[in-house]
């Protein structure tokens, strides 16, 4: 079954009234939205950023790589967080993601398929090792 | 206006698990991908195939009929497959339709009661006058009737085991669990099942009448038909998933997806029933089956056996859950059931690096315990290879002459393929070409013939 991930993307002013609310809430409308879909068995992963200003970003855009700490001023969307579904069309996951818990100005979640074994040759020597790798990181 | 606003439900409010009390149509549809009735289509789709169980669930609580719950949200479902792409997806997608289902239903209490004062009564009661036919659902009010948070997860269980009650066919309680269970519609049975539709439509019609026909009750079992039941149920799941699992690469998706729809079914059942050893235990075995998939075929569609497979391949995500549903089951300390046992089996297979690196020793034990809680000759013969490769194939050829001795497995090709196989490992050449020679007269799969044969001719 296809893998998709809802990839969350918002802006500051989005993630300024995120902040607005009630954690306690915050984190039950979560909760419940996650629960419906370990519930329906489609929930594969799932993982939130911390706040965006914390990070950094490497810019590749000249020759040598440019480090400025957060988002600010370099980009317009931030990355949020994510979870991964398992589901068998992109509709499904499409209608999943219109139940996430989320609003406010600019809040958006992308839905993408995560390539699979299909999307590779299993030939390749590098694709065979990420194999033991993800056996050995117990990742998706 | 992005979709995130429109269909977004504010923090507080709760996703699925609490619809929103809004189910009229969004003002603002029409736009973007709603435009495209095909994409419409689709998506009305996959509400069903997220929502069916809870859907059809509530209105057999709601209506205490089974046959006509299913009925009222067919026609719901139906009703949405040309209203939505029309008008646009409502606010709330679950709450028009139990809304709109809750209306048939009514009216269908309404047509009987010219000929039943019961039914009359009903539909007063149920409708409580403010059901028009024909009306726009409202949604809001009417869904809230049928909405009892608490009661969702009882409505989906009692449906599960009524779609997989003992009174029907095997073939009826599959198709009847795929339909309502996972909300696929009867021309995708058909094509997973490679059966004509009406087929699967007449197997859906008569199930209903069946269960009418018996009086079955819409509701969790009670304690005392609790595990035969259960073991109903998980049959079914089980049933589903090995006709998956024998679908090949490149066919129908809708075939190959089998496997994984049923492992999503035992997900959901697992959730429900947390407490029972063998739900989680059948979970473990598909889990574990299925990480396995990948590797069972080369690229030309051969099968490959699982000596010869790339390991590398295995889905270690899905080993991963396998053995964590595996240790729920045990951790519930009511000992392994038939599945769990065999799924104890798969992850020993699983976990090994190869076949040398297995740890046979236990497979043997593993297979010795499910002979006790299912005793079957399938399961000694198996037990049998696993002894011949803990302790070599002497101790394993008293085991299977004994089966022999017994006259069972005869007529099948099993049984002598492996008495060939471990003949061959002593050296007794003859005898184990006549054995693998037997073995390849009596199956009936002319690829695995072919190998038979090669070996028989190889000896000497």
């Amino acid at each position: 079954m296809p893998k998709y991930m809802l990839i969350m993307r918002g802006t500051d002013e989005g993630q300024a009234e995120f902040e607005g609310m009630d954690f306690t809430e915050v984190i039950a409308a979560m909760g419940r939205y996650n629960e419906s879909m370990m519930n329906a068995g489609v929930l594969a992963a799932g993982e939130g950023l911390s706040d965006a200003s914390e990070g950094a970003v490497v810019d590749f855009s000249s020759d040598t790589p440019v480090v400025t700490d957060g988002p600010y001023g370099e980009t317009k969307e931030l990355f949020n967080g994510f979870w991964i579904v398992d589901v068998p069309t992109k509709d499904d996951a499409i209608e999943w993601a219109k139940r996430a818990p989320l609003s406010g100005p600019g809040t958006k979640l992308e839905v993408r398929r995560v390539n699979g074994p299909e999307d590779f040759p299993q030939d390749n020597e590098w694709i065979q090792k990420e194999q033991q790798w993800r056996e050995q990181l117990g990742t998706e | 206006m992005a979709r995130a606003a429109r269909y977004g439900v504010s923090a507080g409010h709760g996703a699925a698990a609490d619809p929103a009390s809004d189910g009229g149509t969004a003002a603002s549809a029409g736009r973007g991908r709603e435009e495209d009735p095909a994409a419409a289509r689709r998506a009305v789709e996959a509400v069903w195939r997220i929502e069916s169980s809870r859907i059809v669930g509530a209105l057999a609580r709601y209506t205490n009929d089974f046959a006509l719950a299913e009925d009222v949200a067919s026609e719901a479902l139906a009703e949405a497959l040309v209203a939505w792409p029309r008008d646009g997806e409502p606010r709330d997608p679950t709450a028009w339709l139990l809304a709109t289902g809750r209306r048939r239903a009514i009216d269908a209490f309404r047509r009987r009661s010219g000929r039943d004062d019961r039914y009359a009564a009903l539909a007063r009661d149920l409708g409580e006058g403010d059901a028009t036919s024909g009306a726009p659902p409202s949604g809001g009010d009417d869904a809230d009737l049928l909405w009892d948070p608490d009661k969702i997860d009882d409505d989906r269980l009692a449906l599960i085991f009524t779609a997989c009650h003992p009174v029907l066919s095997k073939e009826a309680r599959v198709a009847l669990t795929l339909r309502v269970v996972g909300g696929l519609g009867s021309e995708e049975i058909a094509r997973a099942f490679l059966v004509p539709t009406p087929t699967v439509q007449a197997r859906i019609t008569r199930a209903k009448k069946t269960l009418a026909a018996a009086r079955v009750p819409f509701e969790v079992p009670p304690a005392s038909d609790r595990a035969e039941r259960l073991g109903s149920v998980l049959n079914v799941l089980y049933v589903i998933f090995t006709e998956g699992s024998t679908a090949s690469a490149g066919e129908d998706w809708m075939r190959t997806d089998l496997a994984d729809e049923a492992i999503r079914l035992a997900r959901v059942l697992w959730r429900l029933v947390p407490d029972e050893p063998e739900a989680a235990g059948l979970l473990a075995l598909m889990e574990l089956t299925a990480a396995r998939f990948a590797a069972r075929t080369g690229p030309d569609g051969t099968p490959v056996l699982l000596a010869d497979q790339d390991r590398r391949r295995w889905d270690a995500s899905a080993v991963r859950r396998g053995r964590a549903a595996l240790a729920r089951a045990v951790a519930v300390g009511r000992g392994l059931g038939p599945y769990g046992l065999q799924a104890a089996i798969a992850e020993q297979h699983d976990v090994a690096r190869s076949v040398e690196d297995t740890d046979w020793e236990r497979i043997v034990v593993l297979y010795e315990a499910l002979g006790r809680v299912a005793p079957s000759p399938v399961v000694e013969l198996n037990r049998a290879v696993a002894v011949s490769m803990a302790s070599g194939p002497s101790a394993a050829l008293r085991l299977v002459d004994d089966l022999v001795a017994r006259e069972v497995l005869s007529g099948t090709y099993l049984l002598p393929s492996v008495r060939g196989e471990l003949l061959a490992q002593l050296g007794r050449a003859d005898e184990a070409r006549a054995e693998l020679a037997l073995a390849a007269r009596l199956c009936g799969n002319a690829r695995e013939r072919g190998v038979l044969e090669a070996k028989a001719a190889a000896l000497r």
